[in-house]
């Protein structure tokens, strides 16, 4: 019983934290695609967890089971809605913010760099095109 | 813990409840809804638990299925229409 109570307790407490950061996360990333990353986390693994801490806080009954029903509608529904949002976004005109290679680039690339932002503009706009 | 739970529930809907009203795009504010509505389940089963109430998981389940079907039929809207309301 006792180690029953500390791995719901441990699970209640990464779900919490993993929420939490979730939120930070979609509340302070730059680009929505990344917003969309942050809040995915959040959706699957962290309810997952909450629900495991009190699934195995009340033991074996029929409330358990339904629980388990909410787990497996979670696992089912939530990443279905995130993937059907991003080619929503993506197909609306959305696109990811993109920064430029030729910011970080070494000693051995700047000796030819006019070859390489030609190749990485075309690039970059061959991925904007798709 | 189950204390500490249900305050970092509630942070997040906050800070969600922030994006849901300043996001950029429509995008953004599906998906900060969908999360509140996620986060809003977990907070039932968790406060429902520790407050002892009565059958607060078929609370949960249904708010579960109907969150997935609202989402979705809000997000194909605005796959086809602006935010105007005018076909694309």
């Amino acid at each position: 019983m006792m180690i029953i109570d500390w791995l719901s307790d441990i699970c209640l407490l990464l779900g919490g934290i993993l929420t939490l950061t979730g939120a930070v996360g979609l509340l302070r990333l730059p680009d929505f695609f990344t917003r969309l990353h942050a809040a995915s986390v959040t959706e699957t693994l962290a309810a997952m967890l909450l629900i495991i801490g009190i699934m195995l806080d009340t033991g074996l009954t029929l409330d358990s089971v339904k629980l388990m029903l909410i787990i497996l509608i979670m696992i089912i529904a939530n990443p279905t809605i995130t993937h059907a949002l991003c080619r929503a976004a993506a197909n609306g005109g959305t696109t990811p913010e993109v920064e430029q290679p030729s910011k970080s680039v070494t000693q051995t690339d700047l000796q030819n760099s006019s070859d390489n932002e030609v190749k990485t503009e075309t690039e970059i706009s061959g991925k904007e095109a798709k | 813990m189950i204390a500490a739970a249900v305050v970092a529930l509630l942070i997040t809907l906050a800070l969600t409840l922030i994006r849901a009203f300043m996001g950029p795009s429509i995008y953004d504010r599906i998906l900060a809804v969908n999360s509140f509505g996620t986060k809003t389940v977990l907070l039932i089963v968790v406060g429902g638990h520790a407050l002892g109430w009565f059958s607060y998981v078929d609370i949960a389940l249904m708010y579960a299925l109907i969150n997935f079907v609202g989402t979705l039929a809000v997000m194909r809207f605005f796959e086809q229409y602006s935010p105007d309301g005018e076909q694309l």
